[in-house]
């Protein structure tokens, strides 16, 4: 669903329907009923591919102590507006 | 015939009681999804059908506000179309009866909204939007079921044989009216026969044609309806959430 233009879809829920047309009936009827969005996406549960909660360590931690990729060691001059 | 009151409130009757049986199938319906959509599409009826009613009040002058003219008017003094109260049946017949329902609709609202009248005009131009949607909906569901299984196709056909005759009475002319119905029956058909063609479906003949909701001459079916849908009102004069 995405809110309004100008900002990413981002996922409200889930839903059963025979196809993708009545998914997207559906979808409006569920989720939009008071004007939550202005665009509506819809994805068959079997099309997405997850990371799984077991591969967390691997897949997440070892950005953990990688500070320098954070840009966090610039000096910002003063008076630098919009940064 | 007929001043814009009775226009009004022929509009307004038919959205009232549409809105009260598709409120039936809360909780009821054959999914959630459906369940809500069925109940979105009521509260359109209904949205509808306050607007209508309000103004069929004002244009009396006799003091009647929407509660008046919903709740405390038995059946005969109703002017909405017998194929409104007819009972919802199967998920077929519901469909079928939304489908001719919102066919119906769609061009009498769009009408509507460039009509002379502002009151009316205002009440089309947001019932249209609605109705495109409920019009969509219900095409969709008689394609599904008539395009389905033996059995669905079999259901769907009876359903839309069950359901035609009462099509007939939503076109009675009326040139005095602001839209005259009459006029609307070419757009109504060209839909129908693409959704009814492409659902593999078959139209009925025309033959018999019920009437008689417009001069409050209804089934009896009304009568039980009304009183589910008055009594509390009745009971309980003016009561509130």
């Amino acid at each position: 669903m995405r809110a309004r233009r100008g900002l990413s879809h981002t996922h409200v829920g889930s839903l059963h329907a025979p196809d993708a047309e009545l998914a997207l009936h559906n979808a409006r009827d569920l989720y939009t009923r008071r004007q939550e969005g202005v665009s509506i996406w819809v994805v068959p549960a079997g099309a997405i591919t997850a990371s799984s909660p077991d591969e967390k360590d691997a897949f997440f931690d070892p950005a953990a102590d990688k500070v320098y990729r954070h840009p966090t060691f610039y000096e910002v001059p003063d008076g630098v507006a919009h940064l | 015939m007929t001043g814009p009151f009775d226009f009004a409130l022929r509009l307004g009757d038919d959205a009232l009681i549409a809105a009260q049986r598709l409120g039936e199938w809360a909780t009821r319906a054959p999914e959630m999804e459906e369940d809500i959509a069925l109940a979105n599409i009521a509260l359109d009826q209904l949205g509808a059908a306050r607007l209508l009613l309000t103004y069929a009040g004002e244009l009396e002058g006799a003091g009647r506000d929407e509660d008046a003219l919903a709740y405390l008017r038995d059946d005969r003094e109703f002017r909405n179309c017998l194929l409104v109260e007819l009972p919802n049946g199967d998920f077929a017949v519901t469909m079928a009866k939304l489908f001719f329902l919102s066919a119906y609709q769609l061009p009498l609202y769009t009408a509507l909204a460039g009509c002379a009248d502002e009151r009316l005009a205002a009440i089309g131009a947001k019932a249209r939007k609605e109705s495109a949607y409920h019009l969509d909906h219900a095409s969709l569901w008689v394609r599904r079921l008539g395009d389905g299984t033996e059995e669905s196709h079999r259901r769907m056909q009876a359903a839309v044989d069950q359901v035609w005759p009462y099509t007939h009475e939503l076109f009675t002319g009326d040139p005095a009216a602001p839209v005259d119905q009459a006029t609307l029956r070419a757009d109504f058909d060209t839909v129908v026969s693409a959704v009814l063609d492409e659902a593999t479906l078959t139209r009925p003949a025309d033959g018999w044609a019920p009437a008689g909701g417009r001069d409050g001459v209804h089934t009896e079916q009304l009568s039980y309806l009304l009183a589910e849908m008055q009594v509390l009102h009745r009971a309980h004069p003016g009561a509130k959430w």
